[in-house]
């Protein structure tokens, strides 16, 4: 069975056995194969020296670099944290007010901020701060609980109805669902509100006096008198043309009827105190570019 | 099958049905119940076969003495329609990646669900059931002898099938261990090992049967293939149900030694599922085509035994720059850069076997299928290798270069080589004497390489661009660009993978259609094939089963 005969093509022997027609040639391995494996070994061992590599028991071989990835990481990120105090130590140190007019500090809150803003808070206010169901706008000139730089600080460190102890609570009450209010008062209520929105053009005297006394009872405490809202407890404005949770007859009878309450993360232990404050200056920046029209 | 062996496999698929009866009525959550009637379902198929089949006649003697191709044709097609499905629904989830609505808003088509119906669909269902197939040919034409008996073979295919379905629906109902290339929950993992065991001692059985006096290389790498996925499986897959009539178990691994487990059997499911399976392949179809010898028999040994050994050592480039140990990185790292020596050896003696035959590879498509998979392997290996490098590493890792990558591995290399393969293979064992359409290859040929480049053009740029992204810094240190503006910029990448994917796509329900109607409309020709017989011991007929 075993006849080695030469390969016509390439002239080399074949090994004589053949399997299914299917025969071997008895090439030697070619030269490249064998210096390239000899290099690669080399390279192996020399990485073998170099650096940690090869276990002992419970230790290792170190390797003569003495490099170790988490003490190379370490220093990294203290080399990165001691350039970076240059300009993270006044960010936190100063008032706003003084931040505001350092346009050293304010040229690195614009270039800081739509990454951390993108990074964290655009799943819910969007992109650019354009809000969306349930999830304020952070663009505009309507707040829920102030525009104050401090106030806004304070909403990221704590949230809202958030899991943090020092949570701000904003609770629209459901006074349908509770059996405060019937379903009647809460139709003439909702036409009263939507005649004081401009977001409707219903006006005051069109709205049944009704509406209007059930809101002086109900409503007034949280929301004012004249419907402008009250930051101090986070109650939205309802005489502008902005909703949260919508303005249409359906929206505001089941937020009357089942009452809201918008969740809002609390970040003082995933983010820094200077990213609070970037984020802080960029949100108010976000708020200027609408005025002002251009983009961020 | 003997009478015999048809009482035996009504008895096993009865006990099976008894199992999946049990697990639909008395399972506890309802993915395991649905899990159950899944089950219910094939077995009774299986019996429904089974009882139509009862009358026809045993095997006569004289087939006895011939090789066992049934299954092989029965694996060709299962291989196919799982390569259909699996591709269709790759195409699907990349249109996901580049628009997210084509969800529908299911549960059941989300991305995180559909993602491993593909991988798993692919790599088990086209490239296992292909794999299986090609074994049975390459083990009993090498080893000049019949497979030992009728129904492990069967055992060994339909079961393998059976776990693929549960797999694939069990991803639908979010049935998953999150281990990737394993996330087949215990008892679809249980039924594995039975079905990977019987497969192990049927291919044994058969080499121990064979006729010629040397083991020819193909069997040593289907060997491998088959022998190390077996410890792979049973080790990574080693877990705690919380109850045997629900789906959810917990691992025995945890934390660091999870993640180098489970990636320990990630790059070596790469190594010997994806490379040392196939490598079987191309060392008996290639050269059978080619109508060439082997370039050399040397280089196939130190390939072997090369990739073998080098390839177990080399998991730990999955992990770099995490919390595992840094020594355990060093290991992964130059172990894989040795790797490229015998990988290459491997993809060059299968090019210099082509030497005197370069005229066939310009002429027949079938051939330059195998052709082109043997350079692919040369590239994705020559890539692995400088990805594992940790700086490069750190550029490429969580980056859709990784996925690029894959991709020239297993679109270039794994589903070059099953289609040269089962074009070279269906006329073979359906003895015709030629594909139905030589045009169809040639067409099919050009669609799956303009799609296997494009796809490769727009992962590579996609995961570079992302890459460079993540670790642009402004003045201050700060981030430049948020995760959100990465994703947005890999859009036109996304859409122009989707389409590289859509064309390989094509191809592939080209090659379907081609085989059925190659089976259906080619005339017999008994002298077609020219393999030469088995040798003189004829099989029991009665000869115990698995
Ligand atoms: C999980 C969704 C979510 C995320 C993430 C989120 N927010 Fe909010 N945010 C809310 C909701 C809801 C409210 C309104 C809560 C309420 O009063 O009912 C809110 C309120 C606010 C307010 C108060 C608005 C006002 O009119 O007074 C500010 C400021 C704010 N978010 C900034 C941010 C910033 C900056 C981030 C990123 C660090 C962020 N949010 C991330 C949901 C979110
Ligand atoms: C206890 C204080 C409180 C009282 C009383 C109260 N509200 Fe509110 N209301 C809130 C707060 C706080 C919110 C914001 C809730 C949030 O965003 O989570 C709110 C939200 C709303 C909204 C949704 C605004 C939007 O932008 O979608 C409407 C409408 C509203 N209140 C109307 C009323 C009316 C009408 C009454 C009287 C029946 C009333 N509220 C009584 C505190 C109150
Ligand atoms: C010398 C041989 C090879 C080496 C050294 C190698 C190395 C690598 C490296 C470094 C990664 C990226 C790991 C990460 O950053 O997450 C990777 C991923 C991968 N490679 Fe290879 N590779 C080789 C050959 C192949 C081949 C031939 C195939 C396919 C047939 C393949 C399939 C894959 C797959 C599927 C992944 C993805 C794993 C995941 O899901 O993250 N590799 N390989």
């Amino acid at each position: 069975m075993s006849v080695s005969e030469r390969d016509k093509y390439t002239g080399h022997m074949t090994t004589g056995h053949e399997w299914n027609g299917i025969k071997e040639l008895n090439t030697p391995v070619p030269l490249v194969l064998l210096v390239f494996l000899s290099a690669a070994f080399l390279f192996a061992l020399g990485y073998w020296i170099l650096m940690p590599a090869w276990p002992l028991g419970d230790t290792y071989t170190k390797g003569t670099l003495g490099f170790d990835q988490r003490q190379h990481l370490a220093k990294q990120i203290e080399k990165n944290d001691s350039e970076q105090s240059r300009w993270i130590d006044p960010l936190v140190q100063l008032d706003f007010d003084a931040i505001q007019g350092n346009s050293q500090l304010m040229a690195i809150v614009d270039e800081s901020g739509p990454a951390l803003f993108e990074d964290n808070c655009a799943m819910c206010h969007g992109s650019d701060g354009d809000g969306g169901r349930y999830f304020p706008k952070l663009n505009d000139t309507s707040w829920l609980w102030g525009s104050d730089p401090n106030v806004i600080l304070q909403t990221l460190a704590v949230g809202i109805n958030s899991t943090h102890p020092d949570t701000r609570i904003a609770i629209m009450p459901g006074f349908g669902a509770a059996g405060v209010l019937s379903a009647e008062v809460i139709e003439n209520l909702v036409a009263y509100v939507q005649s004081i929105s401009s977001s409707h053009n219903t006006s005051i005297e069109q709205a049944n006096m009704a509406g209007k006394e059930a809101y002086s009872m109900y409503c007034a405490g949280c929301h004012a008198n004249d419907g402008t809202g009250n930051s101090v407890v986070g109650a939205p404005n309802l005489t502008d043309d902005y909703w949260v949770y919508g303005g249409d007859t359906t929206a505001l009878t089941a937020t009357l009827t089942h009452g809201r309450k918008g969740h809002m993360p609390a970040w003082d232990k995933r983010l820094s105190l200077s990213e609070r404050r970037i984020l802080t200056l960029y949100v108010l920046s976000l708020n200027q570019s609408v005025v002002t029209g251009d983009k961020p | 099958m003997t009478f015999p062996e048809r009482a035996l496999a009504t008895r096993i698929t009865l006990l099976m049905l008894g199992i999946g009866l049990i697990m639909a009525f008395a399972g506890h959550d309802i993915g395991f119940r649905l899990q159950g009637a899944v089950v219910v379902a094939a077995t009774l198929a299986t019996l429904v076969v089974l009882f139509l089949i009862r009358t026809q006649p045993e095997p006569s003697p004289q087939e006895l003495t011939y090789y066992y191709d049934a299954p092989i044709k029965a694996g060709i097609y299962l291989s196919l329609i799982w390569a259909v499905l699996g591709m269709f629904v790759g195409v699907w989830v990349a249109l996901l990646l580049a628009y997210p609505e084509l969800t529908f808003d299911y549960a059941w088509s989300s991305l995180g669900r559909l993602r491993p119906v593909h991988t798993s669909g692919v790599i088990f269902g086209f490239g296992g059931n292909a794999l299986i197939a090609t074994s049975f040919h390459v083990v009993q034409r090498t080893s000049r002898t019949r497979l030992p008996d009728q129904l492990s073979p069967w055992f060994v295919l339909l079961g393998f099938n059976l776990f693929c379905l549960v797999a694939a629906t069990g991803y639908l109902l979010g049935i998953t261990q999150s281990k990737e290339y394993a996330e087949p929950e215990w008892y679809a993992d249980i039924w594995l090992v039975i079905v990977w065991v019987t497969y192990l001692v049927l291919y044994l059985r058969t080499l121990a049967r064979r006729q010629e006096p040397h083991i020819y290389v193909a069997n040593w790498y289907y060997l491998a293939f088959i022998l190390v996925v077996a410890v792979l499986h049973i080790i990574n897959n080693l877990a705690v149900p919380v109850s045997l009539l629900g789906s959810k178990s917990y691992s025995l691994f945890a934390g660091v030694q999870d993640a180098m487990t489970q990636w320990w059997y990630g790059h070596n499911a790469v190594a010997f599922f994806l490379t040392a399976g196939f490598l079987g392949m191309l060392y008996y179809y290639l050269p059978k085509r080619a109508e060439r010898p082997i370039y050399s028999y040397r280089m196939s040994i130190i390939s072997f035994w090369g990739i073998t050994f080098m390839y177990m050592w080399a998991g730990s480039h999955h992990l770099h720059y995490t919390a595992l140990p840094q020594w355990v990185q060093t290991l992964g790292v130059t172990f894989s850069v040795m790797l490229i020596v015998p990988s290459w050896g491997s993809a060059g003696n299968a090019l210099l076997t082509l030497n005197g035959a370069w005229h066939k590879v310009r002429d027949d498509a079938t051939l330059r299928f195998m052709m082109v998979a043997a350079v692919f392997y040369g590239i994705s290996t020559f890539e692995g290798s400088f990805m594992a490098i940790r700086p490069v590493n750190s550029l490429s890792h969580y980056t859709d270069w990784t996925i690029g990558h894959v991709h020239a591995g297993v679109l270039g290399w794994v589903s070059f080589i099953v289609f040269g393969t089962f074009y070279s293979l269906v006329p073979w064992i359906w003895h015709r004497q030629r594909m139905y359409s030589l045009f169809l290859i040639e067409v099919h040929f050009w669609l799956a390489i303009s799609g296997t480049i494009i796809y490769l053009i727009a992962m590579w740029n996609a995961g570079i661009t992302q890459g460079i992204m993540w670790r642009t810094y402004n003045e201050s240190g700060t981030l430049t660009y948020s995760f959100l503006e990465s994703f947005v910029a890999m859009h036109p990448y996304y859409v122009a993978r989707a389409f590289g994917g859509f064309l390989f796509l094509i191809g592939a329900v080209l090659a379907f259609y081609n085989i059925v109607m190659t089976v259906r409309h080619m005339p017999i020709e008994r002298e077609v094939n020219k393999d030469i017989p088995v040798g003189l011991m004829p099989v029991q007929s009665g000869e115990a089963t698995a």
